[in-house]
């Protein structure tokens, strides 16, 4: 391919180079800890049973068909989508102040922001990233052309947030920035403001009127609350704390077990304003990026989702599902502390059951987690993130004195 | 005139909002213009809006069968009933999708199902580098983002007409589209003297885009003797050839005898004759898969090394953009294709769609009138649209005056057409040839 420059081989991605190194692993009793999907006690994948029955009702539904959506993809799912993430009371869905869009998933969402971001926002082109952060927000984001910076956000010596360096960071920042928010569970770390920091973090950003995105991957996973999870969101919003642009990327990827399927959706608050003639410009501008990259989105996860969310029973069967996934993420998380303790681990072990959602950013260095991977076979991602979901009542113990074996074998490191 | 007030529109109520804004000297956003709505979307909302009972909607690119609803093959009605009770997981696949959907790929075009030793060697040298995409769109998208990325030229032919969305597309991209000639409207005919001539100005190693089967709008196909001689231009220039395969069955009805095109490029890759070309496919029309987003992008590279680094910088493009493809659409195309029978079902409904197109075509033709007015294109032209050639003006007289929606090229969207139909469209046409 004479005609082709530099292509040269690149290392894998490194999560799904993670799921590649797993799968090929032939030891029986091996860990995955890498990749965000829930495992049942079993270590097997779930599907929700309230995406079971939906599925069960769509596919013998008589108007069930597999036409084209239309470029903004499902209404009925965006609208309800919508309402999942606002709230069903929400100031900025009763003033028609959204503009809601089908996405492929969470990662679609973040592009078609940016993409739209890139070609319309007059503020400040620099994105900031937390750091730590999910792998991929950065690829995301300087593929469409941004420069990504970032602002601090945790403390590895307390294990805590740290508030101060992020406050200092937004202050810092040039006006009409954009600034990356985890709206729960965050992304590696686990770790989310209280309601307290949320709002100054939120008045922070208000000041310096920078673009706030929102990044919803993990709603009903932090506490089990579909409502709680969405708390910063709806606050900077019902409480008119943001009247800078709002970017809201949303996914049901976790939330109702749809990975693979690609289901999710952005919602733009462009103005604190209404401004009908400025949402359908918006609109039109999207159909228009989205008609160049994919057409129009995939049809059948959407409906399966939006079938959940107009059907009361099958809605309920969902929060239940929520309330069983998270409730025994937070056992593994007491259970893998408990032995850490129990084994009497150097180092201390109480921010794994104060972390949310789906993983623990253990701590572990990048040493600690190949030494993990060799010689116990347990695989997490190089940052020290472990995703709570893989741990069982079968493998827990375990992986704690795995753990334990590591970290006393670089007994030199700190923790 | 419309979207110039609407623009004006947004652009008062956007200075309104900067000046009642207390809180920042900012204004949040540029001038965002109403962007041109889609055509054939345009057309279905105009559809939608007509009381008519008879009115006809010939803009759709979907099938219909003869009572003009949509279907849902058996076949893969099938595969879903199948799926439902045995899907365990709705795991993430890879970024380039699932390797099985991969493999049943490469088997079935490739190697045409044992039919092709061209391509069966190439998948053995592993030449071949496939990656499940968003549907045919999806995967014109990311070979025009990994051309813009990787290749010597920017400069992409397409065809005089082609599929609406393929500028769009390949300019988004960040590629400069230029056309070559194909057809001539006014004799209703291919203007293959004009093709070879408008190919063989262009400069050596240009990309150029050729429709495999099917050709989008105008259903006119090269002769296996018109395809060696572009690929004998192809090679003198050096182009690199992209093909775009979104009808492959719709031809001859059945799936492996539309693809002699390919099986051409897969002798000429073999021979390193056109060392690599690409091809997008999907199974949105000849499974019925539409809105499932289900296709491919196949890259066949010089040699197994240079497909390891061409598979990863697809990857690395992929990753930032949606991070890994739909999985619904790719289930039901492994469902049928690990099923014997369900496979051999397919494959006689996709003839079936086929043939009631066939027949349909044929019956429209019959009822044309023909006094002053040469129809014969139809019966040459192959694929899911008849290329009229009426004017745009006619197009329109008929959708105000016989409640018919067509795009104003003239493409008819033949699916549109049934028994019960059919007479009064012929009937709507032969007024408005009327000298």
């Amino acid at each position: 391919m004479s005609k082709f420059v530099g292509v040269t081989e690149l290392p894998p991605d490194p999560l799904f180079g993670l799921k590649a190194r797993y799968n090929a692993d032939s030891r029986s009793d091996k860990v995955d800890l890498g990749i965000g999907a829930y495992r049942d006690n079993n270590g097997k994948p779930w599907i929700l049973p309230a995406v079971k029955q939906a599925e069960q009702k769509l596919i013998t539904s008589h108007d069930y068909n597999h036409e084209y959506l239309s470029i903004s993809g499902f209404e009925p799912f965006f609208n309800a989508a919508a309402k999942v993430i606002l709230g069903g009371d929400s100031l900025a869905i009763a003033e028609k102040r959204v503009v809601s869009q089908q996405s492929l998933s969470g990662t679609g969402a973040l592009h078609l922001a940016g993409v739209f971001i890139k070609q319309f926002y007059n503020g400040n082109h620099t994105i900031y990233l937390s750091q730590p952060t999910w792998a991929n927000h950065k690829q995301i984001f300087e593929y469409i052309g941004f420069k990504v910076a970032s602002y601090p956000y945790w403390d590895n010596e307390t294990k805590s947030l740290d508030l101060k360096g992020y406050l200092a960071a937004i202050e810092d920042a040039a006006p009409g920035s954009i600034f990356v928010l985890h709206a729960c569970a965050h992304n590696p770390t686990g770790l989310d403001p209280n309601e307290a920091q949320w709002d100054q973090i939120l008045k922070a950003l208000e000041k310096k009127q920078h673009l706030v995105l929102f990044d919803s991957a993990y709603q009903g996973f932090a506490s089990g609350d579909l409502n709680k999870d969405a708390h910063a969101i709806r606050h900077a919003i019902n409480n008119r704390i943001i009247t800078s642009p709002i970017v809201i990327c949303q996914s049901f990827a976790k939330n109702c077990g749809m990975y693979g399927e690609r289901v999710g959706a952005i919602h733009i608050i462009a103005t604190s304003q209404p401004n009908d003639a400025l949402n359908r410009a918006i609109k039109s501008q999207l159909n228009r990026i989205i008609r160049s990259e994919l057409s129009n989105p995939p049809a059948y996860g959407s409906k399966i989702v939006a079938k959940i969310l107009s059907d009361p029973q099958l809605y309920a069967q969902w929060e239940q599902d929520l309330i069983t996934m998270s409730s025994r993420i937070h056992q593994m998380r007491a259970a893998l502390r408990g032995k850490l303790e129990e084994l009497g681990t150097p180092g201390t072990w109480d921010h794994i059951t104060s972390q949310t959602g789906m993983f623990s950013f253990t701590g572990l260095n990048k040493e600690m987690v190949d030494r993990l991977e060799q010689v116990h076979g347990v695989y997490m991602v190089s940052s020290g993130r472990a995703s709570v979901a893989g741990l069982n009542e079968g493998n827990v113990d375990r992986v704690a004195k795995a753990i334990d074996e590591v970290v006393r074998y670089h007994s030199k490191s700190k923790l | 005139m419309y979207r110039t007030q609407l623009a004006k529109q947004v652009s008062t109520k956007r200075i309104l909002l900067k000046q009642f804004s207390t809180t920042s000297q900012l204004s949040s956003w540029n001038d965002i213009p109403l962007a041109p709505p889609d055509k054939i979307l345009g057309i279905t909302e105009a559809f939608k809006e007509d009381k008519n009972t008879k009115k006809i909607n010939l803009g759709v690119g979907a099938y219909r069968d003869n009572q003009g609803k949509p279907i849902i093959f058996p076949s893969v009605k099938q595969a879903e009933t199948k799926l439902l009770q045995t899907e365990t997981e709705k795991e993430y696949t890879p970024i380039n999708g699932s390797k099985t959907f991969q493999n049943i790929v490469k088997n079935f075009i490739f190697n045409n199902s044992n039919k092709d030793a061209n391509g069966k060697q190439l998948i053995e040298d592993g030449r071949i580098v496939t990656a499940q995409t968003i549907s045919g769109t999806g995967s014109l998208r990311v070979i025009a983002d990994f051309l813009n990325r990787f290749y010597s030229s920017k400069k992409i032919l397409v065809p005089q007409p082609t599929w609406a969305n393929h500028v769009a597309v390949f300019a988004d991209a960040g590629l400069t589209p230029e056309y070559y000639a194909y057809y001539d409207k006014s004799k209703n005919d291919l203007d293959y003297a004009n093709l070879k001539k408008s190919l063989a100005e262009q400069p050596e190693g240009s990309i150029v885009l050729l429709h495999a089967c099917c050709h989008n709008p105008t259903g006119m196909d090269l002769t296996p003797e018109q395809q060696d001689e572009v690929l004998q231009i192809v090679q003198d220039k050096k182009f690199f050839p992209l093909v775009d395969m979104a009808y492959q069955g719709f031809g001859s009805g059945i799936p492996y005898e539309d693809i002699g095109f390919i099986r051409k490029l897969t002798a000429l890759a073999n021979s390193n004759k056109i060392p690599s070309f690409a091809l997008c496919q999907s199974f949105a029309k000849n499974m019925g898969l539409y809105g499932e987003r289900t296709g491919s992008i196949s890259i066949i590279t010089s040699s197994g090394e240079a497909s390891k680094a061409v598979e990863s910088q697809l990857k690395k493009l992929i990753r930032p953009m949606y991070s890994s493809p739909p999985i619904h659409g790719s289930k039901i195309v492994e469902t049928i294709f690990q099923d014997e029978a369900l496979l051999q079902s397919w494959l006689s409904d996709l003839n079936q769609v086929v043939g009631r197109l066939n027949t349909i075509r044929q019956t429209l033709y019959d009822r044309l009138d023909k006094t002053n007015y040469n129809w014969d294109h139809l019966l040459k032209q192959k694929g899911m649209f008849v290329y009229t050639g009426l004017s745009s003006e006619q197009v329109i007289r008929l959708r105000n005056e016989f409640s018919v929606y067509a795009t104003e090229d003239g493409r008819f969207s033949i699916s549109g057409i049934n028994d019960n139909n059919v007479e009064y469209l012929a009937n709507a046409i032969n007024e408005v040839i009327k000298k």
